[in-house]
């Protein structure tokens, strides 16, 4: 497949400090999700771990937006088609001024604008309401034309994970985005590698990935997207990709990250059944532990059932 | 009293469609690969760059949708009502309804007229469907004259909304002077005896039905409900209070649509006996038109049978 780009060397020159920089925010998104997660007793973990690091480097440096001013019509979008991973993104936009970082305590819970799954008629800033998978990809694909028929300089980026790619309506999309020329259009798949079950192999745990190794890089490739494979942990693998994403040459763009579910917390990276599942208060501790906030685990009780969250 | 034919709904989408594009730039069609028989290629002829084919791929046609409303467009869906509600059902839902996207939904091939086509094309249970969802307009016009003010206020209406459009010719119901009105039921034939509500392309048959009956000496006052959500309740009580018995026609299932929405509303607001013409919780098979009509129940003459049997059993 000569349309796989495996970068070498470097499209863009970061500097060790903005590397450092955007490494602390993916570490602040992950303790995030999981006091948040701990908190609300409900909530996905390993999705939302693996994306950590992408998200930080489209939040702190890619997307070109105005927290206080989230409608701003030449704003790059950005939507998550992986929902469940809703939490990584309001950590994300909390750090980076949309809200209160408190405010992140009411996750999941009644009357709270961070809803399970990303609810854009609630919270300003959420490009499109998503959570039934398959469906952000295309709504990506409609911003991205959009914007090209209303003569708008602005970038669709759109996040799915490589479970969703068995949704149908992915691969509609990605037939259709080709026919319309759309290098505007980004997407990137969190390819962790395991969906919430999977099927029954000699994989992690007794269950086997969601693809094997290539496959994904090959379907994009073969419906007609420029992929770049990279390492959705390697904060200048992804910079350099995001860089190259933008070198427009008529067709979309799929970025292939690969990731690790449960990403930053030991004893959950790489098993399928952290895909969402309540803290026992010792994993609670050893989580923020691993996440290097050691004093947040004693403060971090989880919350009654039952109460106002 | 015989109606004459209208003009097929259809045609008249692509020609409203291409006008309000004439002077509106946010309006685009997007096209399930159907253009040729819902006559998107109006829209295509007149403004080529305003026509957008998505290709047989409906889930992702309704998705691109939403994502151009929020870049402040209008895009208009080109495809049958079977592939615009049923099978994109949770696009619409998540994506349109829940956001508020200001899509409008506006397929034809609504109804038992799809060109012989049988169960997989004929959706008689998009008015229960689409009525029932979160946020949704949703609009029946009963002819060619009604169908171009449904979407002249579509393009006006800030939201999504679906309009179920018919392929072929309809009864003409209304004179060229007709202004569609949002949400408002109208009397199309007073009486005193009956009074039978009916919506869509059955209104030209309900109308000659009471012609029928009119012969027998029953007197059938007919109230037409373009707007099935929101429902114009006023209008519907005061129909009923009229002659006191109701009897609801329409070409969709009983359940959930015309004649579940008022047996709902009258229920609660004026209890009234309502029996319910229509599609009897079955698939429909192909055939000629006037042949399907008549196996279900829904031609002028049969609808005024079925109104005689009801009033004498009762």
């Amino acid at each position: 497949m000569t349309d796989i780009v495996h970068p070498i060397a470097p499209a863009v020159a970061v500097d060790a400090a903005q590397l450092d920089h955007l490494r602390e925010m993916a570490r602040r998104i992950r303790v995030e999700v999981v006091r948040a997660v701990n908190h609300a007793r409900a909530g996905h973990l390993g999705g939302p771990l693996s994306a950590a690091d992408l998200l930080a480097a489209l939040y702190f440096h890619e997307l070109r937006l105005r927290p206080d001013e989230p409608a701003w019509p030449d704003r790059d979008r950005f939507v998550l088609s992986k929902g469940h991973s809703s939490i990584a993104l309001y950590a994300a936009m909390a750090l980076r001024g949309y809200f209160p970082v408190e405010e992140l305590l009411t996750f999941d819970g009644a009357h709270s604008r961070l809803q399970g799954h990303p609810d854009m008629t609630r919270l300003p800033g959420l490009d499109m309401s998503t959570g039934s998978l398959g469906m952000g990809i295309s709504a990506a694909m409609g911003m991205a034309l959009g914007a090209r028929l209303a003569g708008r300089d602005v970038r669709a980026w759109v996040m799915l994970g490589d479970g969703e790619c068995q949704e149908g309506e992915v691969w509609e999309a990605a037939m259709a985005a080709p026919r319309h020329a759309l290098d505007n259009l980004v997407v990137i798949v969190d390819h962790n590698r395991l969906q919430q079950y999977g099927w029954p192999g000699e994989g992690p745990d007794g269950r086997i990935p969601p693809q094997v190794p290539g496959e994904l890089a090959a379907k994009w490739a073969a419906f007609g997207w420029r992929v770049i494979e990279l390492d959705g942990h390697d904060m200048a693998a992804i910079l350099d990709a995001f860089a190259r994403a933008k070198e427009g040459d008529g067709r979309p763009v799929a970025l292939i990250a690969s990731t690790v579910k449960g990403k930053g917390v030991s004893y959950m990276e790489g098993h399928w059944y952290w895909h969402t599942r309540p803290f026992k208060p010792e994993e609670y501790a050893i989580a923020m532990r691993d996440l290097g906030e050691p004093e947040s685990a004693a403060a971090g009780a989880p919350a009654a059932q039952g109460a106002v969250r | 009293m015989t109606l004459v034919m209208g003009r097929p709904q259809r045609e008249i989408f692509g020609e409203t469609v291409a006008a309000l594009a004439d002077t509106d730039p946010r309006i685009y069609v997007l096209d399930g690969d159907v253009g040729s028989s819902t006559r998107a290629d109006i829209v295509e002829k007149a403004h080529p760059d305003r026509y957008l084919q998505m290709g047989i791929a409906e889930q992702n046609m309704l998705g691109v949708a939403a994502g151009m409303a929020t870049m402040g467009l209008i895009p208009f869906i080109s495809t049958f009502v079977s592939f615009a509600v049923v099978r994109p059902l949770d696009q619409v839902r998540v994506l349109i309804a829940q956001t508020g996207a200001n899509v409008k939904i506006t397929p034809s091939y609504g109804g038992l007229f799809t060109g012989q086509t049988g169960m997989s094309h004929i959706i008689v249970d998009d008015y229960a469907i689409m009525r029932a969802m979160p946020g949704m307009v949703t609009v029946s016009p009963a002819d060619d004259v009604e169908a171009a003010g449904a979407l002249r206020w579509a393009a006006a209406y800030e939201g999504p909304c679906y309009i179920r459009l018919g392929r072929d010719a309809q009864l003409r119901v209304f004179d060229d002077t007709h202004a569609f009105a949002f949400g408002r039921a109208e009397v199309v034939r007073e009486g005193t005896d009956v009074t039978l509500i009916t919506t869509g392309g059955q209104t030209g048959r309900t109308v000659e039905a009471a012609a029928l009956l009119a012969a027998d000496g029953i007197s059938a006052h007919v109230l037409h409900v373009a707007t099935l959500k929101p429902l114009d309740v006023e209008a519907i009580v005061a129909a009923a209070e009229r002659t006191g018995r109701v009897i609801t026609v329409e070409e969709g299932t009983v359940i959930g649509g015309l004649g579940g929405a008022v047996a709902e509303a009258l229920g609660e607001h004026r209890p009234t006996r309502v029996n319910r013409i229509g599609l009897q919780d079955c698939f429909v098979q192909s055939g000629p038109n006037d042949a399907l009509l008549d196996i279900y129940g829904l031609s002028s003459s049969r609808v005024a049978e079925q109104v005689r049997e009801i009033l004498a059993s009762s």
